[in-house]
């Protein structure tokens, strides 16, 4: 992927040289390697620090929330779907946006790659087509990507964009009989007491440091349930029940509306894995409505609409 | 003193009985201190603990006070201290910036104006036994922030890896006392001390990252707190707590009080100000309601109002968590750098 660069930045230049965007939002590379920083550029002279790899994991849509003016950013599947959401659920306008696609090739997992470097620390990362040559001191290791990718990549079936007005690069083929939710059912076969146990020891590390929250695109609201003080909600401290409440709550709103872009699990920074909280939702969504979220703008998200006259009892 | 490290483990076994120890164990993908148990393997060659080990003389939730509301209760409405452990325990294996960080804080809780009981009580009963970082991270800047790889501020003991010896130094009377318990042992030779110089000097050169921050004494605050970097600083922010939770520097805490039915604990939390919350008035008023205002105060804090009011240099260790575990890469070498330079 990482000839994508290039086309982001002459596309990036060019809109902002033609006025047709007022600040365009993408990537820069980091300071430390598999973390990039992401930026919004103004100057059409600044195009040249924007960068792709397969390590550009965050979901951009976070920076769109009630950003005005007109707007470039770049958008591969996940990150295009919380697009169309964010444009279903008015925190952003689809004539405001120039949205660049990229058809995306998996993002790569960073624990993952430390883990394959046998927890040594990585100096430098770099990306050669499929492979990861992993350096560090004293030591050089070539593994292969697929190895390394981010779970929800490896379970990706909406790599390219839903929603573009001009791509990068021709779309990527589409991955095909993924069993998307073999994690979920695991834990679906699970007693209660076992699917309880399960949930406290993944959360048992949890800081609160809200990390997957902020990192979510679907969290914007104004002020979360967690920051209220009049009422409190739930409890502030690090107590186990109070921290059970924020996890299963945050995962709740994002009922019919998660992407799995992997955001939340990518940031968090004691590598809590928030996404089994979101993709038993993600599940029945599917299966009960038969909605995955942010594929059209055509159409009302599972959870906030109704009919009248819809064949289940429950709203009449 | 040289240990075996075998003998060094067997005397830390020993050891146990009587002091609680605190030391470097895997768990998943990251390292935690740990009561040493039999559960509790230390990982000498850890690099750092993922959490800064602040919370083991400041918890992230700490009991303060307990009350009743209940009328017929004589104690109604009274608050009474919670009750609290100060075992002598011993930390084994801190890196010198983590140790570092407790004098930095320091200055907040036990100073001649103020003190906070708990963390005095807790920090005084703590004993500090440092490892010297052989291999410091491509992240670390402990140099550049009034440290080193072997640096003792803050130690009682700071121990060397020598391969399958670990050299002992005590550095203060309190690390004299933690040595004169410790079983086994020999005297150290001057081979041995050498040895030990020389891996200090080589992992000193080992540290790359340096930050300037000579000018930020003389920078204006107003001006710096005007600077026009600011919006572009915090564009990429999620105003999450990861660097202030992370941060063995950051003390800042919230006082709430939970009750359930006529039984209430005042309870103190840590508390980040990347958080709304944070400064919410009881006005409703929210004096840094954005969150250019927010970041703007995280690095003013550390690198500009600190060094005024303390005189004490910045308020970082040169840990590097923030550096590395920031989810959007904000990287406060490059903020310092931008307000030095300023």
């Amino acid at each position: 992927m990482l000839e994508y660069t290039e086309k982001i930045r002459e596309t990036a230049r060019k809109l902002l040289e033609e006025g047709k965007v007022e600040a365009f939002i993408g990537y820069t590379k980091g300071t430390v390697p598999m973390m990039n920083h992401p930026v919004v550029i103004r100057d059409p002279g600044k195009a040249d620090i924007l960068h792709w790899d397969s390590n550009c994991a965050l979901n951009l849509c976070n920076y769109l929330t009630k950003m005005k003016g007109k707007i470039g950013i770049i958008a591969n599947g996940c990150n295009s779907r919380n697009i169309v959401t964010h444009i279903l659920e008015n925190q952003v306008s689809r004539d405001q946006l120039y949205i660049v696609g990229i058809p995306c090739k998996g993002m790569v997992d960073h624990r993952a790659v430390k883990r394959a470097a046998g927890n040594r620390e990585p100096e430098e990362v770099i990306e050669e087509g499929d492979t990861i040559v992993v350096k560090g001191r004293g030591f050089e290791e070539t593994i292969k990507k697929k190895d390394v990718m981010q779970r929800n990549c490896l379970v990706c079936t909406h790599r390219n964009p839903v929603i573009y007005d001009e791509m990068v690069a021709p779309s990527v083929e589409e991955q095909k009989e993924v069993d998307q939710f073999k994690d979920v059912q695991m834990i679906e076969e699970m007693t209660s007491e076992k699917k309880w146990n399960f949930f406290t020891r993944a959360i048992s590390k949890c800081i609160r440091c809200y990390a997957c929250r902020n990192a979510c695109p679907l969290c914007y609201c104004p002020t979360c349930f967690v920051d209220e003080s009049r009422p409190q909600w739930v409890g502030k401290s690090s107590d186990p029940i109070d921290t059970m409440t924020f996890h299963i709550l945050r995962a709740y709103h994002c009922a019919g509306r998660c992407t799995d872009c992997g955001a939340c699990e990518r940031v968090c920074p004691v590598g809590i894995p928030m996404r089994q909280f979101t993709k038993k939702l993600n599940k029945d969504a599917l299966e009960l409505f038969s909605w995955e979220a942010g594929l059209t703008l055509d159409q009302r998200p599972a959870l906030d609409t109704y009919r009248p006259n819809d064949y289940n009892d429950f709203v009449r | 003193m040289l240990f075996t490290k075998d003998d060094w483990g067997k005397a830390l076994e020993e050891l146990r009985k009587s002091t609680r120890i605190l030391v470097p164990v895997k768990e998943g993908d990251l390292h935690t201190f740990q009561p040493l148990a039999e559960k509790g393997i230390p990982d000498w060659n850890y690099q750092n603990t993922r959490m800064s080990p602040k919370a083991l003389v400041y918890p992230q939730s700490e009991r303060m006070f307990e009350y009743s509301l209940g009328e017929g209760d004589a104690n109604a409405h009274v608050l009474k201290e919670s009750s609290k452990e100060y075992k002598p325990q011993a930390v084994v294996g801190i890196r010198p910036c983590d140790a570092h960080a407790f004098q930095i804080v320091k200055l907040n809780f036990d100073n001649p104006e103020f003190k906070d009981p708990w963390w005095v009580k807790r920090h005084d009963s703590t004993t500090f036994v440092g490892l010297g970082c052989n291999e410091p991270c491509s992240t670390c800047f402990c140099t550049s922030v009034g440290g080193g790889p072997f640096g003792k501020k803050g130690l009682d003991v700071i121990l060397h890896d020598l391969g399958s010896r670990f050299l002992a130094t005590s550095l203060t009377a309190k690390g004299e006392g933690f040595l004169a318990g410790l079983k086994g042992g020999q005297k150290a030779g001057e081979k041995d001390i050498a040895e030990a110089q020389e891996m200090e000097e080589w992992a000193g050169q080992k540290i790359s990252g340096k930050i300037p921050t000579r000018q930020l004494k003389d920078k204006v605050v107003n001006q710096l707190f005007n600077a026009p970097f600011w919006e572009e600083v915090a564009f990429s922010c999620i105003n999450c707590g990861t660097c202030t939770f992370l941060c063995p520097t950051c003390w800042c805490f919230d006082i709430q009080d939970e009750v359930l039915g006529k039984e209430g604990d005042r309870i103190r939390n840590w508390d980040s100000c990347m958080f709304p919350l944070f400064t919410l008035h009881g006005s409703g008023h929210n004096p840094r309601d954005k969150k250019t205002q927010r970041v703007r105060q995280r690095f003013m804090h550390k690198l500009k109002y600190y060094v005024d009011k303390y005189g004490n240099g910045v308020q970082c260790s040169g840990c590097g968590r923030c550096v590395r575990y920031c989810p959007v890469n904000i990287d406060i070498r490059q903020v310092c750098e931008l307000m030095n330079n300023y």
